[in-house]
């Protein structure tokens, strides 16, 4: 019987493939890889790795502690490599502490009010809710790579040109 | 497949000026081979042992079994997609949410060129109607359109049976996010969901929820690949997470695609193990474009103007992110949806 291997990837340990232009610009695709991202990256940096209107996909490096954040929606987080704990605090004015029109993660200065809601402990390959109306931050004792779902915001980081492959 | 439902409020664009058919039939079964017959508007459809047989009012066309039964049944499960389902270089459809359009030859230059091409106009909830009567008479017992190759039976020969449980499965949508109380639960083996073998070596662990009382319902989590290496289906993304209308479709993949979908939106992909290989090429002429080789942490858009088929030599995962906003079809429409996402 056959056996197969998955091959995943990891913040130091990956192969990037990539486009091989017949008759196009290798722009066009936006093509990146996340854990290079992550990996080239200081802790917490919210790059923008795929956008889609005003809908993005974040890659970050998950090192350390990370400031609190707030979202008047819902985000999910996934660790693509190693272990990230989660850490939730329902606010007590959640609307006072971010715009409910507002879109994307909004850094906190400080934790404000609020009760504590959990913590969730990732490994590899698993997703968290960050549920809206609350403040969340990330702590990782090794270097990980988180993958956000999101909407583009204050602290979504564009650089497009750094991490994308711009020639044929 | 991750189409919201709100996806169908808006002015349905009609670029070709194209009355509706209304003309459908769903014919006897044939004494020579047992399957049915089908007829929209002037298409007329026919099996045989081996091959899917056209008519249209300028010629006709074949496809083999395989190719038309496992293009077919993406395009009865996602809709009709976003934009054109090519079942191969010839064939396909058009959705415009609402209304979709069938053709012999409109996405391909020769075609057009020798004035073979042919459009006809539906309602998408009565051609789907023909399609999956289509669907579920000419899969036989012990095939699945929706399987691996290697995973599934044969679908040639004489009508022998069905198997609609396969071909009647009913797309994933999660609302808020898998795992959630009261959301799609996650994949075990007493739901009938057993560990693909060609993903036995994926963990199955999950993630440490440590929830508050009252908070149960927000703290969760779940281990996406785990959940991914007990799919039991290839090239079908289910909505896994949504941010608003961003939509989080991931998906198992082994062997091709089977159809060249074509974009009308951008769409991207964010491979999450092993290797996928898309063939791009020209939306509107079929002409090759790019080769671009996805592994595990890579990323890429699919432009709007392009259409693209994946192949996977080893079930790979990979995440299908779509934008289901309604208000794309107008933009569509009005030539106003970006063509590429970033400019940099």
């Amino acid at each position: 019987m056959t056996t197969y291997e998955t091959v995943f990837g990891s913040i130091d340990n990956y192969v990037k493939g990539g486009v091989e232009v017949i008759d196009d610009d290798p722009r066009n695709y936006v093509f990146s890889n996340m854990f290079e991202v992550a990996a080239k990256s200081a802790p917490y940096e919210r790059v923008a790795v795929a956008k889609n209107f005003e809908y993005v996909i974040e890659a970050a490096r998950a090192e350390g502690t990370s400031p609190w954040y707030a979202c008047a929606h819902d985000e999910f987080a996934v660790s693509l490599d190693g272990e990230v704990e989660v850490h939730l605090v329902k606010l007590n004015d959640p609307d006072g502490i971010v715009d409910p029109e507002s879109e994307g993660a909004h850094k906190l200065d400080d934790l404000p009010d609020g009760t504590k809601m959990g913590r969730i402990v990732l490994g590899k390959g698993h997703m968290a809710m960050l549920p809206q109306g609350s403040a969340y931050r990330f702590h990782a004792d090794s270097p990980a790579t988180l993958m956000i779902q999101t909407i583009d915001g204050p602290v979504t980081v564009h650089k497009w040109a750094e991490i994308c492959q711009t020639a044929a | 497949m991750a189409m919201l439902d709100s996806a169908t409020e808006h002015t349905i664009a009609n670029p070709n000026n194209l009355p509706l058919e209304t003309d459908f039939a769903l014919n006897p079964a044939d004494n020579q081979t047992g399957y049915r017959s089908f007829k929209a508007g002037s298409f007329e459809f026919r099996r045989d042992e081996y091959f899917a047989h056209i008519t249209y009012p300028k010629g006709s066309h074949m496809l083999p079994a395989d190719v038309f039964l496992r293009a077919l049944m993406r395009d009865v499960a996602w809709g009709f997609f976003y934009g054109t389902v090519n079942f191969d270089p010839v064939f396909g459809t058009t959705n415009y949410y609402g209304e979709v359009e069938m053709f012999v030859g409109s996405t391909n230059e020769a075609y057009r060129a020798a004035g073979r091409d042919h459009i006809e106009r539906f309602k998408s909830d009565e051609l789907m109607r023909i399609f999956k009567e289509m669907i579920g008479d000419w899969t036989n017992d012990g095939y699945d359109p929706f399987a691996a190759p290697m995973e599934t039976g044969e679908p040639w020969g004489s009508k022998n049976g069905n198997n609609d449980d396969a071909v009647g499965r009913k797309r994933v949508t999660a609302k808020r996010m898998v795992s959630l109380p009261g959301d799609t639960p996650v994949r075990t083996d007493e739901n009938g969901f057993p560990v693909n073998r060609m993903f036995s070596d994926v963990p199955q662990d999950e993630p440490v929820v440590e929830a508050e009382p009252g908070f149960e319902h927000e703290v969760g989590g779940f281990n996406l690949f785990a959940y991914l290496s007990r799919s039991d289906v290839t090239w079908n993304p289910s909505v896994c997470s949504v941010v608003r209308e961003s939509l989080f479709c991931p998906t198992s993949e082994e062997f091709i695609l089977p159809v060249e979908h074509g974009n009308d939106r951008v769409e991207w992909f964010v491979q999450l193990s092993d290797e996928i290989t898309w063939q791009v090429k020209d939306k509107d002429t079929g002409r090759p474009r790019a080769n671009v080789r996805c592994k595990a942490g890579d990323v890429s858009c699919m432009p709007a103007d392009i259409r693209h088929q994946g192949f996977s030599s080893k079930r790979s995962m990979l995440l299908v992110w779509e934008n289901g906003s309604p208000k794309i079809p107008d933009l569509v429409r009005k030539g106003e949806a970006p063509v590429v996402p970033v400019t940099f």
